[in-house]
Protein backbone atom coordinates (compact mmCIF):
# COMPACT_ATOMS: atom_id res chain seq x y z
CA UNK A 1 0.00 0.00 0.00
CA UNK A 2 1.05 3.53 -0.78
CA UNK A 3 0.22 6.26 1.72
CA UNK A 4 0.66 10.00 1.35
CA UNK A 5 0.42 12.20 4.44
CA UNK A 6 0.15 15.99 4.11
CA UNK A 7 1.47 18.07 6.99
CA UNK A 8 1.86 21.72 7.95
CA UNK A 9 4.19 23.70 10.19
CA UNK A 10 2.24 25.84 12.67
CA UNK A 11 2.80 27.77 15.94
CA UNK A 12 2.26 25.51 18.95
CA UNK A 13 -0.98 25.80 20.89
CA UNK A 14 0.64 27.59 23.84
CA UNK A 15 1.54 30.50 21.56
CA UNK A 16 0.33 33.99 22.31
CA UNK A 17 -0.66 35.48 18.96
CA UNK A 18 0.39 39.05 18.11
CA UNK A 19 -0.58 40.98 15.00
CA UNK A 20 1.62 43.10 12.76
CA UNK A 21 -1.00 45.65 11.87
CA UNK A 22 0.76 47.32 8.94
CA UNK A 23 1.00 44.01 7.05
CA UNK A 24 -2.12 42.40 8.57
CA UNK A 25 -0.12 39.30 9.39
CA UNK A 26 0.60 37.26 12.49
CA UNK A 27 3.98 38.20 13.98
CA UNK A 28 6.24 35.15 13.75
CA UNK A 29 9.10 36.23 15.99
CA UNK A 30 9.10 34.46 19.32
CA UNK A 31 6.70 31.73 18.15
CA UNK A 32 7.60 28.08 18.57
CA UNK A 33 6.67 26.15 15.44
CA UNK A 34 5.60 22.50 15.48
CA UNK A 35 4.00 19.83 13.34
CA UNK A 36 0.27 20.70 13.41
CA UNK A 37 -1.24 18.47 16.14
CA UNK A 38 -3.93 16.88 13.96
CA UNK A 39 -1.26 16.06 11.34
CA UNK A 40 0.53 14.03 14.01
CA UNK A 41 -2.48 11.72 14.22
CA UNK A 42 -2.42 11.36 10.42
CA UNK A 43 1.28 10.45 10.42
CA UNK A 44 0.76 7.99 13.28
CA UNK A 45 -2.13 6.29 11.48
CA UNK A 46 0.01 5.88 8.37
CA UNK A 47 2.82 4.34 10.42
CA UNK A 48 0.40 1.92 12.10
CA UNK A 49 -0.87 0.83 8.69
CA UNK A 50 2.72 0.40 7.57
CA UNK A 51 3.37 -1.84 10.57
CA UNK A 52 0.17 -3.89 10.31
CA UNK A 53 -0.22 -4.22 6.56
CA UNK A 54 3.00 -3.06 5.00
CA UNK A 55 2.97 0.32 3.31
CA UNK A 56 5.27 2.97 1.94
CA UNK A 57 4.67 6.21 3.83
CA UNK A 58 5.55 9.47 2.10
CA UNK A 59 5.02 12.80 3.87
CA UNK A 60 4.56 16.06 2.00
CA UNK A 61 4.40 19.67 3.14
CA UNK A 62 3.64 22.81 1.15
CA UNK A 63 5.56 25.77 2.50
CA UNK A 64 8.82 27.57 3.00
CA UNK A 65 12.19 25.95 3.69
CA UNK A 66 11.45 26.07 7.43
CA UNK A 67 8.79 23.37 6.93
CA UNK A 68 11.66 20.90 6.52
CA UNK A 69 11.88 20.75 10.32
CA UNK A 70 8.41 19.23 10.68
CA UNK A 71 9.10 16.87 7.77
CA UNK A 72 12.20 15.70 9.60
CA UNK A 73 10.09 14.98 12.67
CA UNK A 74 7.83 12.79 10.50
CA UNK A 75 10.89 10.94 9.19
CA UNK A 76 12.08 10.48 12.79
CA UNK A 77 8.67 9.04 13.68
CA UNK A 78 9.17 6.47 10.92
CA UNK A 79 8.00 7.86 7.58
CA UNK A 80 9.96 6.48 4.62
CA UNK A 81 10.32 9.66 2.59
CA UNK A 82 9.52 13.34 2.94
CA UNK A 83 9.08 16.03 0.29
CA UNK A 84 8.83 19.80 0.48
CA UNK A 85 6.71 21.53 -2.13
CA UNK A 86 8.37 24.90 -1.94
CA UNK A 87 5.92 27.78 -1.70
CA UNK A 88 7.32 31.04 -0.38
CA UNK A 89 4.01 32.90 -0.38
CA UNK A 90 2.95 33.86 3.18
CA UNK A 91 -0.32 32.47 4.59
CA UNK A 92 -3.11 33.28 2.13
CA UNK A 93 -5.97 31.60 4.05
CA UNK A 94 -7.09 30.35 0.61
CA UNK A 95 -7.62 26.62 0.97
CA UNK A 96 -8.38 26.20 -2.72
CA UNK A 97 -4.97 27.56 -3.68
CA UNK A 98 -3.23 24.99 -1.45
CA UNK A 99 -5.59 22.24 -2.61
CA UNK A 100 -4.73 22.99 -6.26
CA UNK A 101 -1.03 22.68 -5.49
CA UNK A 102 -1.52 19.39 -3.64
CA UNK A 103 -3.89 17.89 -6.20
CA UNK A 104 -1.47 18.71 -9.02
CA UNK A 105 1.45 17.28 -7.05
CA UNK A 106 -0.50 14.05 -6.44
CA UNK A 107 -1.18 13.72 -10.17
CA UNK A 108 2.27 14.63 -11.42
CA UNK A 109 4.68 13.65 -8.71
CA UNK A 110 3.05 11.25 -6.23
CA UNK A 111 0.75 9.15 -8.42
CA UNK A 112 -0.38 5.72 -7.26
CA UNK A 113 -1.32 6.53 -3.65
CA UNK A 114 -4.03 4.36 -2.06
CA UNK A 115 -4.66 6.67 0.86
CA UNK A 116 -4.23 10.43 1.28
CA UNK A 117 -4.14 11.34 4.96
CA UNK A 118 -4.44 14.85 6.42
CA UNK A 119 -5.08 16.41 9.82
CA UNK A 120 -8.71 17.51 10.05
CA UNK A 121 -7.51 21.13 9.97
CA UNK A 122 -4.31 23.01 10.55
CA UNK A 123 -4.03 24.52 13.99
CA UNK A 124 -3.82 28.19 13.16
CA UNK A 125 -5.61 29.06 9.94
CA UNK A 126 -8.29 26.63 11.19
CA UNK A 127 -9.73 26.46 7.67
CA UNK A 128 -10.39 22.74 7.41
CA UNK A 129 -10.85 23.18 3.67
CA UNK A 130 -7.87 21.63 1.93
CA UNK A 131 -8.52 17.86 2.28
CA UNK A 132 -12.11 17.93 0.96
CA UNK A 133 -11.03 20.27 -1.83
CA UNK A 134 -8.21 17.90 -2.81
CA UNK A 135 -10.70 15.01 -2.79
CA UNK A 136 -13.01 16.95 -5.09
CA UNK A 137 -10.24 18.07 -7.46
CA UNK A 138 -9.00 14.47 -7.76
CA UNK A 139 -12.48 12.93 -7.84
CA UNK A 140 -11.83 10.80 -4.75
CA UNK A 141 -14.18 9.80 -1.94
CA UNK A 142 -13.53 11.33 1.47
CA UNK A 143 -14.12 10.83 5.15
CA UNK A 144 -13.27 13.81 7.36
CA UNK A 145 -12.81 14.17 11.14
CA UNK A 146 -12.14 10.45 11.53
CA UNK A 147 -11.61 8.78 14.91
CA UNK A 148 -11.39 5.18 13.68
CA UNK A 149 -10.12 3.80 10.40
CA UNK A 150 -10.22 0.19 9.20
CA UNK A 151 -8.40 -0.40 5.95
CA UNK A 152 -9.07 -3.55 3.94
CA UNK A 153 -8.34 -4.68 0.40
CA UNK A 154 -9.13 -1.70 -1.84
CA UNK A 155 -11.66 -0.39 0.66
CA UNK A 156 -11.87 1.20 4.09
CA UNK A 157 -14.42 2.01 6.76
CA UNK A 158 -14.05 5.28 8.66
CA UNK A 159 -15.91 6.47 11.75
CA UNK A 160 -16.33 10.21 11.62
CA UNK A 161 -17.43 12.41 14.45
CA UNK A 162 -20.79 14.15 14.13
CA UNK A 163 -22.84 16.11 16.67
CA UNK A 164 -23.93 13.71 19.41
CA UNK A 165 -22.44 10.57 17.89
CA UNK A 166 -20.58 9.29 14.88
CA UNK A 167 -21.24 7.97 11.40
CA UNK A 168 -19.58 5.17 9.51
CA UNK A 169 -18.43 5.94 5.98
CA UNK A 170 -17.68 3.12 3.54
CA UNK A 171 -14.84 4.18 1.22
CA UNK A 172 -13.27 2.63 -1.83
CA UNK A 173 -9.57 3.34 -2.21
CA UNK A 174 -7.92 5.59 -3.15
CA UNK A 175 -9.58 7.96 -0.71
CA UNK A 176 -8.95 11.09 1.35
CA UNK A 177 -9.18 10.70 5.14
CA UNK A 178 -8.66 13.42 7.77
CA UNK A 179 -7.56 12.67 11.32
CA UNK A 180 -9.30 13.85 14.47
CA UNK A 181 -7.98 13.60 18.00
CA UNK A 182 -8.87 10.15 19.32
CA UNK A 183 -7.80 8.31 16.16
CA UNK A 184 -4.64 7.11 17.88
CA UNK A 185 -1.91 8.16 20.28
CA UNK A 186 1.05 9.53 18.30
CA UNK A 187 4.42 8.02 19.15
CA UNK A 188 7.49 9.94 20.21
CA UNK A 189 10.49 9.88 17.93
CA UNK A 190 13.26 7.55 19.06
CA UNK A 191 16.86 8.72 19.26
CA UNK A 192 17.70 6.22 16.54
CA UNK A 193 14.88 7.62 14.40
CA UNK A 194 16.08 11.19 14.94
CA UNK A 195 19.64 10.27 13.94
CA UNK A 196 18.45 8.41 10.84
CA UNK A 197 16.14 11.29 9.87
CA UNK A 198 19.06 13.74 10.00
CA UNK A 199 20.80 11.82 7.25
CA UNK A 200 17.80 11.64 4.94
CA UNK A 201 17.47 13.98 2.05
CA UNK A 202 14.23 15.95 1.71
CA UNK A 203 13.67 16.49 -2.01
CA UNK A 204 12.25 19.88 -2.95
CA UNK A 205 9.43 20.07 -5.50
CA UNK A 206 9.13 23.41 -7.29
CA UNK A 207 5.75 24.90 -8.12
CA UNK A 208 6.85 25.57 -11.69
CA UNK A 209 7.70 21.88 -12.10
CA UNK A 210 4.08 21.08 -11.30
CA UNK A 211 2.94 23.21 -14.24
CA UNK A 212 1.05 25.64 -12.03
CA UNK A 213 0.55 29.06 -13.57
CA UNK A 214 -0.09 32.47 -11.99
CA UNK A 215 -3.84 31.99 -12.18
CA UNK A 216 -3.66 28.70 -10.24
CA UNK A 217 -1.47 30.35 -7.63
CA UNK A 218 -3.38 33.60 -7.18
CA UNK A 219 -5.11 33.86 -3.82
CA UNK A 220 -8.83 34.53 -4.02
CA UNK A 221 -8.98 35.46 -0.36
CA UNK A 222 -8.32 39.10 0.49
CA UNK A 223 -7.52 39.98 4.06
CA UNK A 224 -9.64 42.98 5.05
CA UNK A 225 -8.76 42.94 8.73
CA UNK A 226 -6.86 40.99 11.35
CA UNK A 227 -6.99 41.65 15.06
CA UNK A 228 -6.90 40.04 18.46
CA UNK A 229 -10.16 40.04 20.40
CA UNK A 230 -10.67 42.61 23.13
CA UNK A 231 -9.41 41.13 26.39
CA UNK A 232 -12.21 40.05 28.70
CA UNK A 233 -12.24 41.80 32.02
CA UNK A 234 -12.03 39.89 35.24
CA UNK A 235 -15.41 40.14 36.91
CA UNK A 236 -16.75 39.69 40.37
CA UNK A 237 -15.18 37.21 42.78
CA UNK A 238 -17.31 35.34 45.30
CA UNK A 239 -16.07 33.28 48.19
CA UNK A 240 -17.18 31.99 51.54
CA UNK A 241 -19.87 29.54 52.54
CA UNK A 242 -20.63 27.29 49.53
CA UNK A 243 -24.42 27.44 49.95
CA UNK A 244 -24.45 31.23 50.24
CA UNK A 245 -21.99 31.64 47.39
CA UNK A 246 -24.14 29.43 45.16
CA UNK A 247 -27.26 31.41 46.04
CA UNK A 248 -25.54 34.73 45.30
CA UNK A 249 -24.12 33.41 42.01
CA UNK A 250 -27.55 32.25 40.83
CA UNK A 251 -29.03 35.63 41.75
CA UNK A 252 -26.30 37.41 39.74
CA UNK A 253 -26.76 35.11 36.74
CA UNK A 254 -30.48 35.81 36.78
CA UNK A 255 -30.69 39.50 37.71
CA UNK A 256 -27.39 40.95 36.49
CA UNK A 257 -26.12 38.75 33.64
CA UNK A 258 -29.67 37.71 32.70
CA UNK A 259 -28.54 34.37 31.25
CA UNK A 260 -30.96 32.19 33.18
CA UNK B 1 -29.61 35.53 -4.26
CA UNK B 2 -27.99 34.32 -1.08
CA UNK B 3 -28.75 30.67 -0.44
CA UNK B 4 -28.26 28.51 2.62
CA UNK B 5 -27.97 24.75 2.51
CA UNK B 6 -30.44 23.24 4.97
CA UNK B 7 -29.09 20.16 6.67
CA UNK B 8 -31.71 17.73 7.94
CA UNK B 9 -31.19 15.27 10.75
CA UNK B 10 -33.95 13.03 12.11
CA UNK B 11 -36.44 14.53 9.67
CA UNK B 12 -35.90 18.13 10.79
CA UNK B 13 -33.87 21.09 9.57
CA UNK B 14 -31.00 21.61 12.00
CA UNK B 15 -31.18 24.74 14.12
CA UNK B 16 -27.70 25.77 12.96
CA UNK B 17 -28.91 25.60 9.34
CA UNK B 18 -31.84 27.87 10.23
CA UNK B 19 -29.29 30.24 11.77
CA UNK B 20 -27.31 30.25 8.50
CA UNK B 21 -30.50 30.79 6.50
CA UNK B 22 -31.57 33.64 8.79
CA UNK B 23 -28.21 35.34 8.27
CA UNK B 24 -28.63 34.85 4.50
CA UNK B 25 -32.05 36.51 4.76
CA UNK B 26 -30.65 39.51 6.69
CA UNK B 27 -27.64 40.11 4.44
CA UNK B 28 -29.64 39.49 1.27
CA UNK B 29 -32.07 42.16 2.46
CA UNK B 30 -29.21 44.66 2.76
CA UNK B 31 -27.87 43.82 -0.68
CA UNK B 32 -31.34 43.90 -2.23
CA UNK B 33 -31.30 40.29 -3.38
CA UNK B 34 -33.48 37.29 -2.54
CA UNK B 35 -32.75 34.66 0.08
CA UNK B 36 -33.35 30.97 -0.46
CA UNK B 37 -32.95 27.66 1.26
CA UNK B 38 -31.68 24.50 -0.41
CA UNK B 39 -32.85 21.07 0.69
CA UNK B 40 -31.20 17.91 -0.60
CA UNK B 41 -31.91 14.28 0.23
CA UNK B 42 -34.00 11.25 -0.54
CA UNK B 43 -37.31 12.88 0.45
CA UNK B 44 -37.02 16.34 1.99
CA UNK B 45 -39.69 18.53 0.32
CA UNK B 46 -41.90 18.41 3.42
CA UNK B 47 -39.22 20.41 5.26
CA UNK B 48 -39.79 23.56 3.16
CA UNK B 49 -42.20 25.26 5.63
CA UNK B 50 -39.43 25.41 8.24
CA UNK B 51 -37.34 27.47 5.82
CA UNK B 52 -40.20 29.82 4.98
CA UNK B 53 -40.70 30.42 8.70
CA UNK B 54 -37.11 31.70 8.86
CA UNK B 55 -37.77 34.12 6.00
CA UNK B 56 -36.70 32.28 2.83
CA UNK B 57 -38.53 33.59 -0.23
CA UNK B 58 -37.85 30.37 -2.07
CA UNK B 59 -36.80 26.83 -1.25
CA UNK B 60 -34.97 24.67 -3.77
CA UNK B 61 -35.59 20.96 -3.35
CA UNK B 62 -33.21 18.39 -4.79
CA UNK B 63 -34.55 14.88 -4.26
CA UNK B 64 -32.80 11.81 -5.56
CA UNK B 65 -32.59 8.22 -4.29
CA UNK B 66 -28.80 8.61 -4.51
CA UNK B 67 -29.03 11.30 -1.81
CA UNK B 68 -30.95 9.18 0.70
CA UNK B 69 -27.69 8.50 2.55
CA UNK B 70 -25.09 11.24 2.88
CA UNK B 71 -22.01 11.19 0.70
CA UNK B 72 -19.68 14.14 0.29
CA UNK B 73 -19.36 13.61 -3.46
CA UNK B 74 -23.09 13.10 -4.06
CA UNK B 75 -24.22 16.08 -2.02
CA UNK B 76 -21.45 18.24 -3.51
CA UNK B 77 -22.73 17.36 -6.98
CA UNK B 78 -26.28 18.31 -5.97
CA UNK B 79 -25.28 21.65 -4.41
CA UNK B 80 -22.96 22.49 -7.29
CA UNK B 81 -25.77 21.73 -9.76
CA UNK B 82 -27.97 24.19 -7.88
CA UNK B 83 -25.25 26.87 -7.83
CA UNK B 84 -24.40 26.34 -11.49
CA UNK B 85 -28.02 26.85 -12.51
CA UNK B 86 -29.15 29.59 -10.12
CA UNK B 87 -25.83 31.50 -9.79
CA UNK B 88 -26.31 32.66 -6.19
CA UNK B 89 -24.20 35.56 -4.93
CA UNK B 90 -23.60 33.70 -1.67
CA UNK B 91 -23.86 30.09 -0.56
CA UNK B 92 -23.91 29.48 3.19
CA UNK B 93 -23.58 26.29 5.19
CA UNK B 94 -23.75 25.75 8.94
CA UNK B 95 -20.28 24.87 10.24
CA UNK B 96 -21.51 21.49 11.48
CA UNK B 97 -19.87 18.11 10.94
CA UNK B 98 -21.73 17.83 7.64
CA UNK B 99 -21.31 21.47 6.60
CA UNK B 100 -17.56 21.40 7.20
CA UNK B 101 -17.30 18.18 5.17
CA UNK B 102 -19.48 19.39 2.32
CA UNK B 103 -18.83 23.13 1.82
CA UNK B 104 -15.17 22.90 0.75
CA UNK B 105 -16.04 20.12 -1.66
CA UNK B 106 -18.79 22.26 -3.21
CA UNK B 107 -16.47 25.28 -3.34
CA UNK B 108 -13.73 23.32 -5.09
CA UNK B 109 -16.26 21.97 -7.58
CA UNK B 110 -17.29 25.54 -8.35
CA UNK B 111 -13.71 26.84 -8.39
CA UNK B 112 -14.53 29.17 -5.51
CA UNK B 113 -12.56 30.19 -2.44
CA UNK B 114 -14.41 30.03 0.85
CA UNK B 115 -14.46 31.37 4.41
CA UNK B 116 -14.72 28.80 7.22
CA UNK B 117 -16.53 29.00 10.53
CA UNK B 118 -17.59 32.64 10.28
CA UNK B 119 -18.90 34.51 13.31
CA UNK B 120 -19.85 37.72 11.49
CA UNK B 121 -21.06 38.51 7.97
CA UNK B 122 -21.39 42.08 6.71
CA UNK B 123 -22.79 43.42 3.45
CA UNK B 124 -20.43 46.04 2.05
CA UNK B 125 -19.92 47.51 -1.42
CA UNK B 126 -22.14 44.90 -3.02
CA UNK B 127 -20.23 41.97 -1.56
CA UNK B 128 -19.90 40.19 1.78
CA UNK B 129 -17.15 40.56 4.36
CA UNK B 130 -16.65 37.45 6.48
CA UNK B 131 -15.06 37.53 9.93
CA UNK B 132 -13.78 34.32 11.44
CA UNK B 133 -11.60 33.20 14.32
CA UNK B 134 -8.12 31.88 13.61
CA UNK B 135 -5.87 30.15 16.15
CA UNK B 136 -9.14 28.96 17.75
CA UNK B 137 -10.11 32.53 18.61
CA UNK B 138 -6.75 34.03 19.60
CA UNK B 139 -7.22 36.33 16.57
CA UNK B 140 -10.02 37.30 14.22
CA UNK B 141 -9.59 37.56 10.47
CA UNK B 142 -11.88 39.46 8.11
CA UNK B 143 -11.80 38.48 4.45
CA UNK B 144 -13.49 39.15 1.16
CA UNK B 145 -13.58 36.49 -1.53
CA UNK B 146 -12.53 37.19 -5.09
CA UNK B 147 -14.52 34.34 -6.65
CA UNK B 148 -18.12 33.32 -7.12
CA UNK B 149 -20.28 32.25 -5.39
CA UNK B 150 -19.23 33.53 -1.96
CA UNK B 151 -19.07 30.23 -0.08
CA UNK B 152 -18.98 30.29 3.71
CA UNK B 153 -19.66 28.09 6.70
CA UNK B 154 -21.26 29.86 9.66
CA UNK B 155 -20.49 28.84 13.20
CA UNK B 156 -23.47 27.42 15.12
CA UNK B 157 -24.90 29.30 18.11
CA UNK B 158 -23.78 32.76 16.87
CA UNK B 159 -26.43 33.97 14.46
CA UNK B 160 -30.03 34.38 15.67
CA UNK B 161 -32.85 32.51 13.97
CA UNK B 162 -35.21 34.95 12.25
CA UNK B 163 -38.89 34.55 12.81
CA UNK B 164 -40.68 35.76 9.73
CA UNK B 165 -44.43 35.95 9.21
CA UNK B 166 -44.22 32.41 7.83
CA UNK B 167 -45.66 33.45 4.49
CA UNK B 168 -45.27 30.37 2.33
CA UNK B 169 -42.90 31.03 -0.55
CA UNK B 170 -42.11 29.20 -3.71
CA UNK B 171 -40.84 25.62 -3.86
CA UNK B 172 -38.57 24.98 -6.85
CA UNK B 173 -37.63 21.42 -7.66
CA UNK B 174 -34.24 20.77 -9.24
CA UNK B 175 -32.81 17.57 -10.62
CA UNK B 176 -29.21 16.65 -9.97
CA UNK B 177 -27.11 13.97 -11.54
CA UNK B 178 -25.64 12.18 -8.53
CA UNK B 179 -22.39 10.64 -9.75
CA UNK B 180 -21.60 6.94 -9.36
CA UNK B 181 -18.50 8.04 -7.49
CA UNK B 182 -20.76 9.10 -4.64
CA UNK B 183 -21.27 5.44 -3.84
CA UNK B 184 -17.55 5.18 -3.10
CA UNK B 185 -17.78 7.28 0.04
CA UNK B 186 -21.19 6.93 1.58
CA UNK B 187 -22.48 6.97 5.13
CA UNK B 188 -23.59 3.43 5.92
CA UNK B 189 -24.52 3.84 9.56
CA UNK B 190 -25.23 6.64 12.03
CA UNK B 191 -24.56 5.85 15.68
CA UNK B 192 -25.83 8.18 18.39
CA UNK B 193 -24.16 8.59 21.72
CA UNK B 194 -26.30 6.68 24.20
CA UNK B 195 -26.64 9.58 26.59
CA UNK B 196 -28.41 11.59 23.90
CA UNK B 197 -26.27 14.56 24.93
CA UNK B 198 -26.04 17.52 22.61
CA UNK B 199 -22.69 18.66 21.28
CA UNK B 200 -20.74 21.35 23.17
CA UNK B 201 -20.79 23.51 20.02
CA UNK B 202 -24.58 23.49 19.92
CA UNK B 203 -25.35 23.89 23.61
CA UNK B 204 -26.68 27.06 25.24
CA UNK B 205 -24.85 26.17 28.44
CA UNK B 206 -21.52 24.32 28.69
CA UNK B 207 -20.32 22.95 32.03
CA UNK B 208 -16.64 22.02 31.75
CA UNK B 209 -14.26 20.26 34.08
CA UNK B 210 -10.50 20.10 34.31
CA UNK B 211 -7.70 18.67 36.35
CA UNK B 212 -9.31 19.95 39.56
CA UNK B 213 -11.95 17.22 39.20
CA UNK B 214 -9.21 14.77 40.26
CA UNK B 215 -10.74 11.87 38.33
CA UNK B 216 -13.49 10.73 35.95
CA UNK B 217 -16.04 10.22 38.75
CA UNK B 218 -16.45 13.94 39.42
CA UNK B 219 -17.85 14.49 35.94
CA UNK B 220 -21.10 13.19 37.48
CA UNK B 221 -21.29 16.51 39.35
CA UNK B 222 -21.01 18.36 36.03
CA UNK B 223 -23.65 16.15 34.41
CA UNK B 224 -26.03 16.85 37.31
CA UNK B 225 -25.45 20.56 36.89
CA UNK B 226 -25.88 20.41 33.10
CA UNK B 227 -29.12 18.44 33.52
CA UNK B 228 -30.71 21.49 35.14
CA UNK B 229 -30.66 23.37 31.81
CA UNK B 230 -32.69 22.48 28.72
CA UNK B 231 -29.80 22.64 26.21
CA UNK B 232 -26.58 22.03 28.10
CA UNK B 233 -23.52 19.92 27.42
CA UNK B 234 -20.52 18.75 29.42
CA UNK B 235 -17.11 19.99 28.29
CA UNK B 236 -13.58 19.29 29.44
CA UNK B 237 -10.07 20.70 29.41
CA UNK B 238 -7.30 19.03 27.45
CA UNK B 239 -5.68 17.61 30.58
CA UNK B 240 -8.96 15.93 31.62
CA UNK B 241 -9.28 14.41 28.14
CA UNK B 242 -5.63 13.37 27.96
CA UNK B 243 -6.05 11.65 31.35
CA UNK B 244 -8.90 9.63 29.74
CA UNK B 245 -11.46 10.94 32.22
CA UNK B 246 -13.87 11.80 29.38
CA UNK B 247 -14.01 11.41 25.58
CA UNK B 248 -12.12 13.85 23.36
CA UNK B 249 -15.38 15.00 21.71
CA UNK B 250 -15.97 16.95 24.93
CA UNK B 251 -12.66 18.84 24.76
CA UNK B 252 -12.87 22.63 24.59
CA UNK B 253 -9.80 24.52 23.41
CA UNK B 254 -7.33 24.73 20.59
CA UNK B 255 -7.09 21.01 19.84
CA UNK B 256 -10.72 20.54 20.77
CA UNK B 257 -13.81 22.57 20.07
CA UNK B 258 -14.37 26.29 20.13
CA UNK B 259 -17.61 27.13 21.86
CA UNK B 260 -19.68 30.27 22.37
CA UNK B 261 -22.60 29.34 24.63
CA UNK B 262 -24.69 31.85 26.60
CA UNK B 263 -23.16 30.48 29.79
CA UNK B 264 -19.84 28.68 30.25
CA UNK B 265 -19.11 27.19 33.65
CA UNK B 266 -15.46 26.14 34.16
CA UNK B 267 -14.92 23.93 37.19
CA UNK B 268 -11.41 23.00 38.28
CA UNK B 269 -9.91 24.44 35.09
CA UNK B 270 -6.85 26.62 35.59
CA UNK B 271 -7.17 28.37 32.23
CA UNK B 272 -4.29 27.43 29.91
CA UNK B 273 -4.03 29.76 26.92
CA UNK B 274 -5.15 27.02 24.51
CA UNK B 275 -8.30 26.45 26.63
CA UNK B 276 -9.09 30.15 26.94
CA UNK B 277 -8.91 30.43 23.13
CA UNK B 278 -11.71 27.90 22.81
CA UNK B 279 -14.18 29.47 25.24
CA UNK B 280 -13.48 33.20 25.50
CA UNK B 281 -16.29 33.99 23.05
CA UNK B 282 -18.86 32.67 25.55
CA UNK B 283 -21.35 35.33 26.56
CA UNK B 284 -21.01 34.82 30.31
CA UNK B 285 -18.21 32.86 31.99
CA UNK B 286 -18.34 31.42 35.49
CA UNK B 287 -15.21 29.88 37.00
CA UNK B 288 -15.05 27.71 40.10
CA UNK B 289 -11.51 27.08 41.32
CA UNK B 290 -9.85 26.83 44.68
CA UNK B 291 -6.74 28.68 43.48
CA UNK B 292 -7.51 32.43 43.59
CA UNK B 293 -4.57 33.06 41.21
CA UNK B 294 -5.79 30.68 38.48
CA UNK B 295 -5.66 32.44 35.07
CA UNK B 296 -9.28 31.42 34.40
CA UNK B 297 -10.39 34.17 36.83
CA UNK B 298 -8.92 36.80 34.47
CA UNK B 299 -11.61 36.00 31.89
CA UNK B 300 -14.47 35.01 34.20
CA UNK B 301 -17.42 37.34 34.71
CA UNK B 302 -18.14 35.55 37.97
CA UNK B 303 -15.42 33.73 39.82
CA UNK B 304 -16.07 31.47 42.77
CA UNK B 305 -12.97 30.78 44.86
CA UNK B 306 -13.79 27.53 46.57
CA UNK B 307 -13.86 23.77 46.52
CA UNK B 308 -15.82 22.61 43.47
CA UNK B 309 -16.87 19.44 45.30
CA UNK B 310 -18.75 21.66 47.76
CA UNK B 311 -19.82 24.46 45.43
CA UNK B 312 -21.18 22.52 42.45
CA UNK B 313 -23.84 20.49 44.32
CA UNK B 314 -25.08 23.70 46.00
CA UNK B 315 -25.09 25.49 42.67
CA UNK B 316 -27.07 22.67 41.08
CA UNK B 317 -29.58 22.82 43.93
CA UNK B 318 -29.98 26.61 43.72
CA UNK B 319 -30.32 26.59 39.94
CA UNK B 320 -32.92 23.84 40.07
CA UNK B 321 -34.96 25.87 42.53
CA UNK B 322 -34.67 29.08 40.52
CA UNK B 323 -35.37 27.51 37.14
CA UNK B 324 -38.39 25.59 38.36
CA UNK B 325 -40.00 28.81 39.69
Amino acid sequence: MNILVFVKRVPDTESRIRIQHETRTVAEDGLNFVLSPYDEYAVEEALRLKESKGAAVRVVSVGRDEAAAVLRKCLAMGADEAFLIKDDVPETYDGLRTARIIARAVERRFAGADLLLFGKQSVGADNGQVPAMVAELLGLPQATVVTKLDVGEGAATACREIEGGFEKVALTLPAVVTAQKGLNEPRYETLKGIMAAKKKEIPVVKLEDLGLGPDDLRSRVRVAGLDVPAARKAGRVLQGDPAETARELVRLLRDEAKVI
Amino acid sequence: MIAAYLETRDGKIKKSSLEALSEAVRRAGELGVAAAGVLAGGAVADQAPGAFAAGAARVYVIEDPGLAAYSSAGYAAALAAFAGKEKPLGLFFAATAMGKDLAPRVAARLGAAMASDCVKVEAKDGTLVFTRPIYAGKAFLSVTLDSSPLVATLRPNIFPVAEAAAAPGEVVRLAAAVPDAAAEGRVVEVVKEESGEIDVTEADVVVSGGRGLKGPEAFALLRDLAAVFPRAAVGASRSAVDSNWIGHQHQVGQTGKTVSPDLYIAAGISGAIQHLAGMSASKVIVAVNKDPDAPIFKVADYGVVGDLFEVLPKLTEELRKTLSD
